[in-house]
């Protein structure tokens, strides 16, 4: 029994939650509902973490779906990279949820609170198949799974702001523009080698360098990734769809939507493409490094200048997103690892933000501004404390998770011989550091405008603190993570670099 | 060179649909020619791909016992039904946005949309001003 269990985790582990939403959006009750959720999403959570067992003994692990072998048939690959995404949305998607219990009935109309908690698990579902597929095809689907569930997620913020649906319409026209331009790169890809493998491609497309075809390709599948990833020039969508989303949504997405795409991105420059190769090392240096460069400070500079903080919190992801591609493009294998590293803090560390912020905003039952957090630190002390620790991890002070991630990053920029790309990734913290006091200083130092007497719930805070607890254990002892990016970045470099 | 120029005839009309829908997508201020834009760009690229599938005198993929029998490859064929599922279900979701968003703003117009947005924005942060300066008195 657990022998097939065991055999069909990489499946398992999308379908559970993609089953359970058809479940889910007939169950009239709101309490129900949210248990099945939960049960579910925790269910996804165990497989992934039995799926990282299994990863660390077999190193790879190959599912043919439908038992049609694989170069022909849709596989399934778990390997030492792919497992950090998975791990990242399902414990994410775990916590969010435990998260949505008080909130999500406090945005969203009753009767339409099981079919967000359907979409939601679609959302997740999508995510996990993105990350687990590897055919370049049936990636295509669930990008699309993914997206067009949370663009009807953003859209259920219109109950409590019609912007709302702007923010959507915009995010599902960006997103269906960037996935038909992956699906344009695929179908070029796909004429000139006649596999939709990944695997497959990449031993395929050795023999075709220089070929107009395939640069054509290879450039029409990243800028559709990029655009799905909100790298800097195509952020445009993220900012609005994050703030007007219903608050346990924004948590969820800003946690785990990019970091997936962000995923795919690594695999096809470095998996299916190879980084000897003189395309890659180009688009690298020439078209992903100015880019992130640019989303760093760009971010920065919108988050400081931001009085919505929800949508300050959203500039300033387009920023964190800059640092992760920028680890990328330095291209060795320790900045790869740093970019893992990155991916997985920020998932910590973004998720712990919002939900400190969607608990302000719970409480005084408006939108969160900075006039409207003056005073709040006094009156909720938990959230607060939390809000800090997780401040301080953006801005990478020692002790906690951010500090760790920034490290390897200007580690493996200093030994890449790139000194200035140090430089400007200390300043451009150092930026950050202005748009986070601005409102740790709204919420500490000044006087509260009116005194509310505001309890707070443990159900609403367990979970934040619990994030917050990951972000300082992660500070501490991040041997876990650290390990398992730099084998992921030796999988998908080799080990001669 | 002319002739190899004309004879792949379908690339072109392919370049043609795809710029013409990526151009309404972005030049377009009105929410349902968006939409409009944004399904000529999928069609054109479901043309891309059945293009590749074709096979000048090619038979449909059936099995028969002449070895020598030409036929058409059914993969893109296949692939493009469902990038067409795929196009149906955000054609659905977006002209279901575009109706509440006109039952919400009373326009579809991105220019009065914007306006309006940013009177409410405006007014957002003015009255939190006004509120706070209120209790601090």
């Amino acid at each position: 029994m657990t022998d097939i269990l065991i055999k069909n985790l990489p499946i398992l582990v999308v379908l559970c939650p993609l089953m359970m939403s058809l479940i889910v959006v007939l169950i009239p009750n709101i309490f129900l509902s949210w248990l099945l959720t939960l049960a579910s999403t925790f269910t996804a959570f165990i497989f992934s973490i039995l799926l990282f067992q299994e990863v660390q003994i077999y190193s790879s692990i190959s599912y043919a779906l439908g038992n049609w072998a694989p170069p022909i048939g849709i596989e399934y690959v778990i390997d030492k990279v792919s497992i950090i995404p998975i791990i990242i949305i399902t414990l994410i998607g775990f916590l969010t949820t435990i998260f949505s219990s008080k909130i999500m009935p406090n945005e969203v109309n009753e009767t339409s609170i099981s079919k967000v908690y359907s979409l939601w698990l679609l959302a997740i579902a999508g995510l996990i198949g993105l990350v687990t597929t590897g055919d370049a095809f049936n990636l295509f689907v669930f990008l699309e799974i993914s997206s067009l569930a949370s663009v009807a997620l953003v859209a259920m913020g219109a109950e409590k702001d019609k912007q709302a649906l702007v923010a959507a319409y915009n995010y599902l026209i960006i997103g269906a523009v960037g996935a038909t331009l992956y699906v344009i790169g695929v179908g070029l890809l796909y004429g000139i080698t006649g596999t939709l493998n990944m695997a497959d491609l990449s031993e395929r497309v050795i023999d075709l360098k220089n070929n107009k075809a395939l640069i054509a390709g290879f450039g029409f599948m990243i800028v559709g990734i990029m655009v799905k990833a909100a790298v800097f020039p195509m952020h445009i969508w993220l900012p609005r769809a994050y703030a007007y989303a219903p608050s346990a949504v924004s948590v969820l997405l800003a946690a785990t939507a990019t970091k997936a795409s962000l995923y795919i991105l690594a695999r096809i420059l470095f998996s299916v493409f190879d980084i000897s190769d003189s395309l890659i090392i180009n688009t690298l240096s020439y078209v992903i490094l100015p880019l992130s460069i640019l989303a760093m400070f760009a971010g920065t500079i919108m988050a400081i200048y931001e009085k919505d903080i929800k949508r300050l919190l959203a500039h300033s992801s387009v920023a964190q997103i800059g640092y992760i591609t920028l680890a990328f493009a330095i291209g060795t294998k320790a900045s790869i690892a740093a970019g893992f590293i990155h991916m997985f803090n920020h998932a910590l560390i973004k998720g712990a933000l919002f939900m400190a912020i969607t608990s302000i905003s719970f409480y005084i039952q408006k939108r969160v501004t900075l006039n409207s957090l003056s005073g709040l630190g006094k009156t909720m002390p938990i959230t607060f404390f939390c809000f800090v620790i997780c401040s301080l991890s953006l801005a990478g002070l020692p002790l906690t998770a951010g500090f760790i991630s920034k490290l390897y990053l200007i580690k493996a920029s200093v030994s890449a011989d790139g000194i200035w790309i140090a430089l400007l990734i200390l300043f451009s913290s150092a930026l950050s550091v202005i748009y986070l006091w601005k409102m740790i200083e709204a919420l500490w130092l000044q006087q509260p405008k009116k005194e509310i007497l505001i309890k707070e719930n443990p159900v609403i805070y367990i979970s934040l603190l619990l994030i917050t607890f990951l972000n300082i254990y992660f500070g501490l002892d991040a041997s876990f993570i650290v390990d398992s990016s730099f084998e992921a970045a030796e999988k998908l470099v080799g080990v001669s670099k | 060179m002319i002739s190899s120029t004309i004879g792949i005839w379908n690339y072109w009309i392919v370049f043609l649909l795809m710029m013409i829908g990526l151009f309404l997508v972005i030049g377009r201020k009105n929410f349902l020619k968006k939409i409009v834009g944004l399904t000529i760009f999928q069609t054109s690229v479901f043309l891309l791909y059945i293009t590749f599938g074709k096979i000048k005198g090619g038979t449909p993929p059936i099995l028969n016992n002449a070895m020598d029998t030409i036929y058409s490859n059914p993969l893109p064929h296949v692939l493009i039904l469902t990038a067409i599922v795929v196009g149906v279900a955000t054609t659905a979701l977006g002209l279901s946005l575009v109706l509440r968003i006109n039952s919400e703003y009373g326009s579809i117009e991105e220019d009065e949309i914007s306006a309006q947005d940013l009177v409410d924005y405006h007014d957002q942060i003015e009255t939190s001003k006004k509120i706070d300066t209120k209790f601090v008195q």
